[in-house]
């Protein structure tokens, strides 16, 4: 089990250094999740709807587009030169390639959430205050779920026609049930209202982490082998 | 392991007859349905279309679960034909929810008084319908015979495990924000003839289901052995 987080944080070190050599994904991703924050002030009624009320919808429909935009591209570096072939050659055993590129793809997503969220906060004026740490934890819960899947999808699409297409369709219909928990979490917390309000959301986002992890890493040889 | 062409020709033959069974009983079912079945007392009419609906939906349902199974097996053995299958009642599946996303709303206008209406089993069935097409669609995106099999297996178990999942956070999403009361009588018990005529038009639907999956799966395998792609699943 250590040998295999080992050559798992290897697979994901390997990702990010890429990714901070040329950060042009990075970047387009973080800038792509700004125009959507930016959009979506423009596409509301400001005298029907106030700002506060969208505010977690808008929240989350902008992290899970920068997720499918960020994850479009974690095994489209693998495709150049059949880079993918060389790591499944090296004796390592699948899961800890599914487990690193999870990480790498986490901690991809987790960037562009991190600069989403203070953007977010400043365009819609929504005061945080004592929600933060809840709503921290929350993006962490729902984002290892629907990352999970999309990392296993993202293998998927890059071997197919139009793969920039194909990943939001496979994904979208998975990101339901962590989007809705997210969703009504974070609307509970900025309204301030008690934790066992949540706990039922809570619990379906914990049981999807735990349900869809297991689950990917079981399948994922399937997807890469022959 | 492909089944040879004789063999593809047996089981469209035995498809043709089991659709042509399949579609006698569904004409059966309506007229039972129109003239032996009684008039449900606050519905009217429009409870008639009840006995296509949900049989309709029957059938997607099915479809829904041999697609997850056949992709299970499909993993296990490796056999090209439980790939086939799965693929063979996905399609089969797309038209039976289609069927079922046509009559609802129809029904629902007369009923609820509203087309659609975000309730859990609506919105679960909507999805079930989303991802049919997507398990579909990425079959069409994948040139490789033992990739796309391998693919949409994983597709076809990561769906079945992602039904409850929906499921649920609909069924949260309701009962936490309960909306107005609908027109929605509370399912009243059926009388036995109505009852008949359901299970009639399940029976019907079932025997549709295997007969345009049999047909489908033969022409698959078909095409597989003459290295056709057009008619490939």
């Amino acid at each position: 089990m250590p040998d295999m987080l080992r050559l798992a944080f290897a697979i994901a070190a390997k990702d990010i250094r890429l990714e901070l050599r040329s950060r042009t994904a990075l970047l387009s991703a973080i800038v792509f999740s700004a125009l959507v924050l930016v959009v979506f002030n423009f596409a509301r009624d400001p005298t029907a709807l106030a700002a506060i009320d969208l505010a977690p919808s808008v929240l989350w429909i902008t992290f899970a587009f920068g997720a499918v935009i960020a994850l479009n591209r974690a095994f489209y570096v693998e495709r150049e030169n059949a880079a993918l072939d060389g790591i499944l050659m090296a004796p390592v055993p699948r899961s800890a390639l599914y487990v690193g590129k999870l990480l790498a793809n986490l901690a991809f997503v987790g960037v562009v959430e991190a600069v989403a969220l203070p953007l977010f906060v400043l365009f819609f004026n929504v005061s945080m205050g004592h929600a933060l740490p809840g709503i921290l934890g929350v993006t962490a819960l729902a984002t290892v779920g629907f990352v999970a899947v999309g990392t296993i999808f993202s293998a998927m699409v890059v071997r197919t026609r139009f793969a920039e297409l194909m990943l939001p369709v496979l994904l979208l219909p998975f990101m339901v049930p962590p989007l809705v928990g997210a969703v009504q979490v974070t609307a509970r917390l900025l309204a301030g209202r008690p934790l066992s309000e949540m706990e039922g959301w809570l619990r379906l986002l914990t049981a999807y982490d735990i349900v869809f992890v297991t689950l990917c890493i079981l399948v994922f040889p399937a997807v890469v082998d022959e | 392991m492909t089944p040879d062409l004789s063999a593809a020709r047996r089981t469209i033959r035995g498809g043709l007859v089991l659709m042509t069974l399949g579609l006698l009983a569904a004409a059966g079912v309506y007229i039972l349905a129109l003239y032996y079945t009684p008039m449900e007392a606050r519905q009217g009419l429009a409870q008639k279309i009840f006995y296509v609906h949900a049989p309709a939906a029957w059938g997607a349902l099915v479809a829904f679960s041999v697609v997850g199974l056949a992709s299970i097996l499909y993993l296990w053995l490796h056999d090209e034909r439980l790939d086939l299958f799965a693929a063979s009642s996905a399609e089969v599946g797309i038209a039976f929810s289609m069927v079922m996303l046509t009559t609802g709303p129809i029904w629902g206008k007369t009923v609820w008084g509203t087309w659609w209406t975000w309730d859990a089993r609506l919105t679960l069935t909507l999805f079930l319908f989303f991802l049919f097409v997507a398990y579909l669609a990425l079959r069409a995106a994948v040139p490789d015979r033992g990739e796309r099999a391998r693919f949409s297996a994983v597709v076809g178990i990561m769906g079945l495990v992602l039904v409850p999942f929906i499921h649920l956070s609909v069924y949260l999403f309701r009962t936490l924000h309960p909306q107005p009361v609908l027109l929605k009588p509370s399912a009243p018990s059926m009388p036995p003839e109505m009852l008949r005529t359901l299970l009639s038009g399940m029976g019907a639907f079932t025997l549709l289901y295997l007969g345009f999956v049999m047909v489908r799966y033969g022409i698959a395998c078909a095409a597989n052995v003459r290295g056709e792609s057009s008619n490939a699943v």
